[in-house]
């Protein structure tokens, strides 16, 4: 099978199932051993050269591959779109934010950081989203329960990988500032 | 909570330019008036107390680390009093927090003793900590508000089709794959009937009997192979009747290999 056959069926394959798609799954669409997971990085490659200027482009993901639009291209969907996605409240980005970097983390620690209470609506949301999932209990008194985010979330952000995420600020140290003060001065 | 008094605090007090609900104001305010309509608005969006103090702190380009809390804490009661006066429900957090200031407040009047250096740190230390792990995580939200985020900024491409990714056994068979199975057996049986014969009456019970004995051997057997084209139609819906009620009875079991493919009746494995 030549490597343009091999293209127009992963191009193919990419169009017609739901799901993200691995080099396996990829594999999985000959039946003869002679197509290897080389000729099909391959043909990916081609296809995201072909791609180049077009309106979609391949998007690498934790579990596969998809194909999707480019983002430069929303702003003219969203002119033909009915229902808008709606926006995501300030609360709910920074329950998810602590999930994704804190992971896995208790609803308890979530509120330490925040200074308010979780609302339950928030974490509802997520869950039914399948952005996060419980994935253990804390060994606490009262075994809370323990978030962390799940492939669903890297493949609704577009991301590989959590090491994707944007890198968190630093913190500044206290201690080492402290000791640049004169605590006697008066303060007001 | 109010204000201990301060040497500031001494001085005859000024004239109030205004009054806003029965309360004097000495002072003009140091940032843009909020008229109080709009104030309403303005503390629906924040996210909490550590919110609010980061945006007093961030107002007035204050570094994090080095909080006037005398100040900060003034315009943090400022902003609750006015909470509770638009009879704000005021989230208990705020309260918390308000108690959390004056302690520090209190603890910072304390003249500091100059042998335990060590002993006791900056009594803002916590609350420092606190706020900046807040802001770290504040920015954390705002950078994950930028990613790219499916149907807001992109969509997957893919034509709509039902199938998912290879199944290769489907493990039960609907009713009505059963009962299309039945009517080629019982255009089979259709085939043998030329003619009427009188016949014994045949009983679904001895039939879902002998099912069972057929099925005893342990070995698969076709759906089809449980019919005899001779007994014509009566005989096959005895037959399939026996099945229906072995299988409500949950005695057998079902299996098709692949769509279409033939159906095959094993005896329940409990």
């Amino acid at each position: 099978m030549d490597n343009k056959q091999i293209k127009h069926i992963v191009e193919a394959a990419l169009m017609s199932f739901d799901e993200p798609l691995n080099v396996h799954h990829l594999k999985q669409l000959f039946d003869e051993e002679a197509v290897s997971g080389t000729d099909i990085n391959r043909a990916l490659e081609q296809l995201n050269e072909d791609y180049a200027d077009r309106g979609i482009e391949i998007q690498q993901l934790n579990k596969g591959f998809r194909l999707q639009t480019r983002p430069q291209m929303q702003l003219w969907l969203d002119n033909l779109r009915q229902k808008k996605p709606r926006k995501l409240s300030r609360a709910l980005l920074e329950t998810l934010a602590l999930v994704a970097y804190r992971q896995p983390i208790t609803r308890g620690e979530i509120e330490d950081v925040r200074g308010v209470a979780v609302s339950s609506k928030i974490v509802h949301y997520l869950m039914d989203k399948e952005w996060i999932e419980e994935v253990g209990f804390r060994d606490a008194p009262g075994k809370p329960a323990l978030l962390g985010t799940t492939d669903e979330f890297l493949n609704y952000f577009n991301l590989k990988s959590l090491q994707e995420l944007p890198a968190l600020a630093e913190i500044k140290d206290f201690e080492s500032f402290e000791q640049s003060l004169d605590f006697n001065q008066p303060q007001h | 909570m109010s204000e201990p008094k301060s040497p500031d605090n001494m001085v005859q007090s000024e004239m109030p330019f205004a009054l806003v609900e029965g309360q004097p104001f000495t002072e003009m305010p140091t940032d843009l008036y909020i008229p109080p309509d709009a104030l309403e608005v303005i503390l629906e969006a924040f996210e909490g107390p550590l919110d609010l103090l980061l945006y007093l702190i961030k107002r007035q380009n204050l570094d994090i680390l080095n909080i006037p809390i005398f100040s900060i804490t003034r315009q943090y009661v400022q902003y609750i009093e006015l909470m509770h006066q638009l009879n704000f429900e005021l989230a208990a957090e705020y309260l918390v927090m308000a108690a959390m200031l004056a302690e520090i407040k209190s603890r910072m009047l304390l003249p500091k003793p100059r042998v335990e250096e060590d002993e006791e740190g900056d009594p803002r230390a916590e609350l420092i900590r606190r706020l900046q792990e807040y802001e770290r995580f504040k920015q954390a939200a705002e950078d994950i508000d930028i990613l790219p985020r499916q149907e807001r900024d992109f969509m997957p491409v893919h034509i709509h089709s039902e199938s998912g990714i290879a199944e290769q056994q489907i493990e039960t068979v609907d009713m009505r794959e059963l009962v299309l199975a039945f009517q080629a057996v019982m255009a089979r049986a259709e085939l043998k009937t030329s003619h009427s014969v009188s016949r014994e009456v045949l009983s679904v019970k001895d039939r879902m009997a002998s099912v069972m004995r057929h099925l005893q051997s342990g070995k698969t057997t076709r759906f089809d192979e449980l019919f005899t084209p001779a007994e014509g139609k009566q005989g096959a819906l005895v037959s399939f009747l026996a099945i229906l009620e072995l299988l409500k009875a949950h005695a057998l079991e079902l299996v098709q290999n692949q769509a279409f493919g033939p159906i095959y009746l094993n005896l329940a494995t409990e």
